[in-house]
């Protein structure tokens, strides 16, 4: 566990990176966040990513993987690892401010 | 009147449900349906030695029919959808089925024209999967062909039935080219989404060590975006490329397509929402989920399936007597792991215990994640123990639905300090 600040506001991080509680995300960490993790400019599609993972990860409980973002986002899973080149669905996730989608077992 | 429990899927499944539950009720209490679009129950545990000779594919698969117990109706027909709001199946010759209890046990199915290239040029010729009669018969004789060059296995994306599948494949190819002395001319590659060997850490761990042990090379992480089998070469959508002279698939897996047609049924996979515990279906209080067609957080294998179906035949019965669902299913998984050379490895584990070291079922018994001949006597003789104690729904003396806990070593520490 790590903590940082983020927008002002201390964040805890776990082991691998992820919000340790994603209720202290707020849409101002964005483009901290995103910088953090290689990605200097958003794009309208970066937040459309960003914006999806964290209302299905508020929907839902967990955030999507690649291949549920592929078919439901409106990103196409070539376009995802171009906005998200290590991984679109743990960096959407990490930017997002949510837990790291459950894989499946 | 009775009522009626319609059951979609005679898989295993399907069938143990059928038979535990026609073993609950009389005729006159309860009619149970089976509905499959086929007449061939495959033994899938059997798939992984057909391709190296050690099983054939026509001595795995048997009459779905002969499986059930009497008074269980058996229908052969396809699914066009499931209207949840007046509880009926709808059949693709017009037939309707109503009923009071639905379970869906349609399992999982492969979607390879999902991965672009996949099922191109090559496909059938040096790409291959062993998930299906046909593919793993087919790949027998095109290992049988193969003399030397790169041979890679690669899981396109999780979830797969029997995520040890693959790992295993690993390991008996290794010992298949060794037993042909060109073990030297071959190059083993494991290509995996995952970012380890396996899932679970302590297991993924030890796991990675046999691959290592075994001259396989590991590659992790690669979500694989096209397969090109004219120029043999897997692309990753990172951009990585990995050539194969023979690649061994794992394609992508789905819940069954009728799911997708019946609103409100499915996710985007068509996988049906279902509570963890009490295997009833999030969609409809009246429809309930058992094997590899539930969205849960186990693994898609027939040792969960076969421990779901105590759990989800108590709760019909309760549903059915308005009593209060048991939510009593713990994730138990219990896979054995062939490793070659007439050994293999046990693994036990459920939703919040990861595999560990020790042994199964009590302190007397198989070892756990420790190579054994044992273990693979074990899982040889499941294949009896699958048509003749499984699907009849009879419970394995000493053997529980839930998880043991003796036995096992509890703590993670104590597997790095044998390494």
């Amino acid at each position: 566990m790590s903590t940082s600040t983020i927008a002002n506001i201390d964040v805890e991080f776990n082991d691998e990176g992820f919000f340790v509680d994603p209720d202290q995300w707020t849409v101002d960490m964005v483009p901290e966040l995103a910088r953090r993790e290689g990605i200097e400019e958003l794009t309208d599609a970066h937040w459309q990513v960003i914006r999806f993972m964290r209302s299905e990860y508020l929907a839902k409980g967990t955030g999507p993987t690649v291949r549920v973002l592929g078919k439901t986002s409106g990103v196409s899973i070539k376009e995802l690892y171009q906005l998200f080149p290590k991984g679109p669905a743990k960096m959407a996730a990490k930017i997002a401010g949510i837990p790291k989608p459950r894989g499946c077992i | 009147m009775a009522k009626r429990v319609v059951i979609l899927g005679g898989g295993t499944g399907g069938t143990l449900t059928a038979n535990r539950l026609r073993r609950v009720y009389s005729d006159t209490e309860v009619e149970i349906t089976v509905i499959d679009q086929d007449d061939r129950h495959v033994y899938q545990p059997g798939l992984l030695f057909v391709p190296f000779g050690l099983a054939h594919a026509e001595d795995i698969v048997r009459p779905r029919g002969r499986q059930f117990h009497h008074g269980i109706d058996y229908v052969k027909g396809a699914i066009d959808h499931v209207d949840l709001a007046a509880s009926t199946v709808q059949l693709t010759d017009g037939s309707t089925l109503g009923y009071d209890v639905l379970v869906v046990a349609t399992g999982a199915v492969l979607v390879p024209e999902e991965t672009e290239g996949l099922v191109g040029s090559g496909w059938m010729e040096k790409v291959f999967t062993f998930y299906s009669p046909e593919g793993a018969a087919a790949l027998g004789a095109a290992l049988s062909r193969f003399d030397g060059g790169r041979l890679v296995v690669n899981v396109v994306d999780m979830p797969i039935k029997c995520p040890v599948a693959p790992l295993e494949f690993c390991f008996l190819a290794d010992w298949y080219f060794r037993e042909r002395r060109i073990r030297d001319q071959v190059q083993l590659t494991y290509l995996t989404p995952l970012d380890g060997a396996f899932t679970k850490p302590v297991a993924s761990k030890r796991l990675a060590g046999m691959l290592a042990e075994k001259g396989v090379e590991l590659v992790t992480e690669f979500n694989t975006g096209e397969v090109d089998g004219k120029e043999g070469r897997l692309i990753a959508y990172d951009g990585r490329e990995v050539g194969f002279d023979l690649a061994v698939v794992v394609p992508l897996h789905s819940g069954a397509a009728y799911v997708g047609r019946s609103p409100g049924l499915g996710d985007e996979l068509n996988f049906v929402p279902t509570d963890d515990h009490t295997l009833q279906s999030q969609v409809a209080p009246n429809v309930f989920v058992i094997g590899d067609a539930a969205n849960v957080p186990a693994s898609k294998a027939g040792s969960v399936t076969h421990f779901e179906g105590e759990v989800l035949v108590e709760n019909v019965r309760r549903y059915l007597a308005g009593d209060s669902l048991d939510a009593s299913f713990d994730g138990h998984t219990n896979c054995f792991i062939e490793t070659g050379f007439h050994k293999a490895l046990l693994i036990d584990f459920d939703y919040d215990t990861e595999p560990l070291p020790g042994h199964y079922p009590s302190s007397v018994g198989l070892p756990l994640l420790a190579e054994s001949r044992l273990n693979h006597l074990g899982k040889l003789m499941f294949q009896w123990f699958y048509w003749h104690g499984l699907l009849p729904g009879r419970d394995i003396p000493g053997i529980s639905s839930a998880m043991p806990i003796a036995g096992k070593q509890s703590s993670a520490a104590s597997v790095s300090s044998k390494d």
